[in-house]
């Protein structure tokens, strides 16, 4: 058997890893895997653009950017910006568990630009949580302070991945489909993307639980805080 | 019969839209790559298997030279912005919902009711198709609702794409590779390979063995993406779909999803661990990782379980 194919993956992963543009890895891992495999230069680049032509429904999905943009022109991430807003009041626990929530089911419902790290966390998600927090724990170590962002922007990351992939005409689905169709396995998007419910739902119940702990811990961590006077 | 072929057409449209806008806007770079995907679709049915990879070596080229820009098309300021969003309200997002609500409720209705029959889309394509109609619904009842200027859609989506910028046609490229590995039988190299290392039969160790390559190999790669398609060519497709009979959609949907979790876990993925550190002010690099660590190893366990549950147990 001809082991020398297996470079190719080697290449994807050194490349990946030293951070030289991904498009020039991917295309050559496969020439160099092409060629490994014992076809001539001219049979790679057949099959490389072959396999590139068969997979173009996978960039079709950017067609949904002018709706988008279309949509941020009047306002959609102030609109977005304003309703995570109206929780103003709540505890930092359920503020964070309202916008993981919010974030999974925008993302799932295609709408993933909503949110994210400049737009949403920096400006907003972050400094109302950290507000929340000192307002029912009192002002909070400054290595506890940096917590609550951190575990803000996790939040972020968290609602966007594990939302995402429930939306079925996103680059990941279709990336599989594309894979296992061109291993013999059709698909259809809706097919794997319902496959994205129950990790979801995990992520929700796994992450949402360990912010409430947190917020619990910190009301442990300072009991004076609530401006009560102890005996 | 409606086919994809109809929608490379439209999509094939909207990328020569934004080769025009870029070349008027002097960003050469640009026009030049989103001309080329532009004739892709249009073309690629028709100009065979080595014009399209001389096309995909050309794309490669100019994204590998770094010719490609962000572009600042003209739009409205940040206050415009926050007056339109208080007149509008929540019916902001009702174009957007347009778009998934076309497509999954049509998928429904096509394949759980008489109108199957008629065979109006090409079978298994009905989805994506569907997508595709409810983006020009809801551009159509954007452009109505909203009157604004001729080429705003065109241009605000100029701004999203060249923020997207190359990583936009990744993906494509992606499933492209793992063509090219499944053509030169990397998986079958593989399959063998691991049959003599996995204990003969043992379903779980396998599934163990995939979640764990997709988590390990996101983490050194930084991309999820990247994983994918070795992971599948080397363990998911050759051994857990064709070995052991498992479920095909739920080893790639969920695979993909274990590989999410070492995403949440590698400094390599700047974007979504290091640069919000730093847009937080954080002392620790990694706090934010720090904070995922506890989140992503039980999810991790959570979607090993569900591959196995689910693609093994409650299929066969």
């Amino acid at each position: 058997m001809n082991y020398w194919p297996l470079l190719g993956i080697a290449l994807v992963v050194i490349g990946f890893a030293l951070r030289f543009n991904p498009l020039l890895v991917v295309v050559g891992a496969a020439v160099a895997t092409g060629l490994l495999a014992g076809l001539d230069i001219v049979a790679v680049v057949e099959a490389l653009g072959r396999a590139f032509n068969d997979n173009r429904y996978i960039s079709v999905t950017w067609i949904i950017l002018p709706v988008i943009g279309l949509l941020e022109r009047y306002g959609l991430q102030q609109r977005a910006r304003s309703l995570i807003e109206s929780v103003r009041g709540a505890t930092m626990g359920k503020l964070l568990v309202l916008y993981l929530g919010f974030r999974q089911i925008t993302a799932a419902l295609g709408m993933k630009d909503i949110g994210g790290h400049p737009q949403a966390v920096r400006p907003l998600v972050a400094p109302m949580a950290e507000a929340a927090a000192t307002k029912s724990h009192g002002a909070l170590p400054e290595a506890e302070r940096q917590k609550v962002l951190a575990m803000s922007a996790a939040t972020d990351n968290v609602g966007l991945f594990f939302g995402e992939d429930i939306f079925f005409a996103i680059a990941s689905i279709l990336l599989i489909q594309g894979v296992f169709e061109a291993a013999g396995y059709p698909l259809t998007p809706l097919q794997l993307s319902v496959w994205a419910i129950p990790t979801a739902i995990c992520a929700f119940l796994i992450h949402g639980g360990r912010i409430l702990a947190m917020d619990r811990r910190m009301g442990r961590l300072t009991p004076l805080a609530s401006g009560e006077d102890q005996p | 019969m409606i086919t994809y072929e109809w929608l490379y057409i439209l999509a094939g449209a909207f990328f020569a839209i934004w080769a025009l806008l870029s070349l008027r806007d002097r960003c050469w770079g640009n026009g030049a790559f989103w001309g080329l995907l532009a004739a892709s679709f249009l073309f690629g049915s028709h100009i065979g298997d080595f014009a399209n990879g001389v096309l995909v070596l050309a794309m490669v080229a100019i994204a590998g030279l770094g010719l490609l820009k962000r572009s600042d098309p003209p739009t409205t300021t940040p206050e415009e912005r926050l007056n339109f969003s208080e007149l509008f309200g929540n019916r902001l997002f009702l174009p957007a919902l347009v778009v998934p609500v076309t497509a999954v409720v049509g998928t429904l209705l096509y394949n759980y009711t008489p109108l199957g029959e008629t065979g109006l889309f090409e079978a298994r394509r009905e989805t994506l198709i569907l997508f595709g109609v409810g983006v020009l619904v809801a551009l159509v009842a954007a452009m109505v609702w909203l009157r604004p200027p001729v080429l705003a859609p065109a241009e605000e989506g100029r701004r999203l794409l060249d923020s997207i910028g190359w990583a936009a046609i990744l993906p494509q490229m992606l499933a492209a590779l793992g063509a090219v590995f499944a053509l030169a039988g990397v998986g079958d190299v593989i399959g063998a390979l691991a049959g003599e290392v996995i204990p003969e039969n043992s379903v779980f160790v396998t599934v163990l063995v995939f979640c764990l390559g997709m988590a390990l190999f996101t983490m050194i790669m930084g991309n999820a993406f990247a994983a994918f398609p070795v992971m599948a060519a080397a363990i998911g497709i050759p051994l857990l779909v064709e070995g052991y009979g498992g479920n095909p959609a739920v080893i790639g949907a969920v695979g993909m999803l274990a590989g999410f979790c070492g995403t949440l876990l590698t400094p390599m993925a700047a974007n979504f661990n290091i640069v919000p550190a730093a847009l937080l002010e954080l002392d620790d690099q990694n706090g934010v990782i720090r904070q995922q660590v506890w989140t992503a190893i039980p999810l991790w366990v959570c979607n090993v379980a569900i591959i196995y549950v689910a693609g093994f147990w409650l299929w066969s």
